[in-house]
C-alpha cells in the first residue's frame, strides 16, 4: 500500500535522512517515535512531497515517484493520494470549518457544492464538532481547529493521514479530545502514520512503532514488543527515558 | 477679496457633467492596473524565469518616471515611433498611461501581500492535492486582499486625482472644464475651488465604501 525505498533528504550539506525504507499496509497504524530533530517529521513531510526528497522511490497506493524523475504532475498525483494534519493546524484562515473541510472536495475533486457540503458536515459531527460548521478558525480552541484539520484531511480522500505531531501545540486540556478522535479514526481502519511524543497513545494505537535516530530507522516492531522488548539499546534508552 | 459664492455654486452642475468621463478614466485604469498588477506580482512571487526580470524592468520604469512623462511619451511619443498608434484617442492613451504607472506600485503591494500569507497556508493547500495556482486562487490571493486592500484603496483614490493631467493629453474631464471655464470668466480661484471640492467629495465616497470593503474583507477575522 505504501512503500518508501531508499528516501534521503538532504538540507544543503545537513543530511536530515539517511536511506529509509518502510512499508505500510493497508489499515495500519504506523507511530513514529525518536529524539527532536531526527528527521520524522521531514519524513512525513517527504511523503506529502511538502519538502522535496533527494533520492527514493515513493509509492502509496496506485502512485509510484521516483525522485529523480518527479514533475508537477506526479507530484500532485502523489500528494491527492495522502493528507496532512499540521502540528499548527494550518486551517485555512478565510474560510470557515465547513469551508475548510469541503475545498478539497470543491477544488481538487470537483464535486458539487452541495454533496460536498453535505459530506463535509457529516465528517465535522463524526469529529464532534457538527455545531460548529459555520466557525472561522479564529473562533474555535485550539483542540477544536484541530479536529477541523483532521476532518479536513479525511474529506482529503488520500489512501493515508499523516499527523505531524497534532498535539504538541496544544494546550494540555485539548489534548485528550484530539487524541480521541484519532483513535476512533484508527477503530475505522484509516491508514495512519503518525509522529508523537505521546508514547501511551502510541502503545495504544499503533500496530507497528518504528523509531528513529539521526535520520535512520533504528528499529521498528509491534507497539507490544517495541515497548516490552526492544532490540536496540538506542530503543530502550530512548523509550526508558520518554516513558518515566 | 471678493469671492464669486454664487459662481462656484453655478460651476457644479456644470462641472459634474464631466465627473463621468473622470470616473471612468478612474475605474477602468484601476481595473487594468489591478489585474496587471496581479500578474506581475504572481510572476514575481513564483520568480518565472524571464518574465520575473522583465517584471522588474517593467516596475523600475513606471515607478522611475513621473506619470505626466509616461503619459507624454504614450500620446505624443510613441505614435512617431509606431504610426498605427496615430489614431489613438486621449481617452484611450491617458487610461493605458495611469494603468500601467499604478500597476507598477500596485505589483508590490500585492507581492508583499502574497509574501505577508503565513507558508503554512501554502502547504496545506498542496497537502489535500490543490496545485500552486488553485492554492492561489483559493486560498493565497483572497488573504492577501484582505492585507492588500488599504493600500490598493490608496493607490486607487491616487489614480482618480491623477485623471487630472489627462487633461494635458486633451481629454474632456472635470480638470480641462474647470481650466476652460476658468480662463473665460477670470475667476480662477472660484473654479480651482470648484473642481477641489468635487474630487475631495468623490475621495471621501470612496473612502466610506473602503470602510465597508474592509469590515467584509476582515468578517473571517472577528473572535
Amino acid at each position: 500500500m505504501i512503500k518508501v525505498t531508499n528516501l534521503s533528504k538532504k538540507f544543503g550539506e545537513l543530511a536530515v535522512l539517511k536511506g529509509i525504507d518502510f512499508e505500510v499496509k493497508q489499515g495500519e497504524i504506523v507511530v513514529i517515535i525518536g529524539p527532536s530533530g531526527t528527521g520524522k517529521s521531514t519524513l512525513l513531510r517527504c511523503l506529502n512531497y511538502l519538502e522535496t526528497p533527494t533520492t527514493g522511490i515513493i509509492n502509496i497506493g496506485p502512485v509510484k515517484v521516483d525522485v529523480a524523475h518527479a514533475n508537477n504532475k506526479s507530484i500532485t498525483q502523489l500528494r491527492q493520494q495522502s493528507s496532512f494534519v499540521f502540528q499548527n493546524y494550518a486551517l485555512f484562515a478565510n474560510k470557515t470549518a465547513l469551508e475548510n473541510v469541503a475545498e478539497g472536495l470543491l477544488t481538487v475533486w470537483k464535486e458539487p457544492k452541495q454533496q460536498a457540503f453535505a459530506t463535509s458536515k457529516k465528517i465535522l459531527e463524526q469529529v464532534g464538532l457538527g455545531d460548529k460548521i459555520n466557525h472561522y478558525p479564529v473562533q474555535l480552541s485550539g483542540g477544536q481547529q484541530q479536529r477541523v484539520g483532521i476532518a479536513r484531511a479525511m474529506a482529503a480522500k488520500g489512501e493515508v493521514i499523516l499527523f505531524d505531531e497534532p498535539t504538541s501545540a496544544l494546550d494540555p486540556e485539548w489534548v485528550d479530545e484530539v487524541l480521541a478522535v484519532m483513535k476512533q479514526l484508527a477503530q475505522g481502519q484509516q491508514t495512519m502514520i503518525v509522529v508523537t511524543h505521546e508514547m501511551q497513545f502510541a502503545r495504544e494505537i499503533a500496530d507497528k512503532i518504528i523509531f528513529m535516530e539521526d535520520g535512520h530507522i533504528v528499529e521498528q516492531g509491534s507497539a507490544e514488543q517495541m515497548f516490552t522488548a526492544p532490540k536496540s539499546e538506542r530503543t530502550r534508552a530512548f523509550l526508558a527515558r520518554a516513558t518515566k | 477679496m471678493n469671492f464669486d459664492f454664487i459662481y462656484t455654486l453655478e460651476l457644479f452642475p456644470i462641472l459634474l457633467k464631466y465627473l463621468g468621463v473622470t470616473m471612468q478614466m478612474a475605474l477602468l485604469g484601476f481595473v487594468f492596473a489591478l489585474i496587471i498588477a496581479l500578474c506581475v506580482a504572481v510572476i514575481r512571487v513564483f520568480s518565472v524565469p524571464v518574465l520575473n526580470q522583465a517584471s522588474i524592468v517593467f516596475i523600475s520604469f513606471f515607478r522611475g518616471t513621473p506619470l505626466l512623462v509616461q503619459l507624454f511619451l504614450l500620446y505624443y511619443g510613441l505614435p512617431q515611433l509606431m504610426p498605427w498608434l496615430v489614431g489613438m484617442d486621449a481617452f484611450t492613451a491617458a487610461v493605458i498611461g495611469l494603468s500601467l504607472h499604478f500597476s507598477a506600485y500596485m505589483a508590490e503591494s500585492i507581492r508583499a501581500a502574497i509574501l505577508g500569507v503565513d507558508r503554512s497556508q501554502m502547504e496545506a493547500s498542496l497537502s489535500i492535492g490543490m496545485t500552486k495556482l488553485q492554492a492561489m486562487r483559493r486560498i493565497i490571493l483572497p488573504q492577501a486582499a484582505r492585507v492588500a486592500s488599504p493600500s490598493l484603496m490608496n493607490y486607487f483614490i491616487d489614480m482618480i486625482k491623477s485623471t487630472s493631467l489627462a487633461f494635458t493629453l486633451g481629454v474632456a474631464e472635470i480638470m480641462s472644464k474647470a481650466q476652460m471655464e476658468a480662463s473665460s470668466s477670470f475667476k480662477f480661484f472660484e473654479s480651482f475651488v470648484a473642481v477641489a471640492i468635487v474630487y475631495w467629495v468623490v475621495v471621501v465616497i470612496f473612502t466610506q465604501l473602503q470602510h465597508r470593503l474592509e469590515t467584509h474583507l476582515n468578517r473571517a477575522y472577528v473572535k
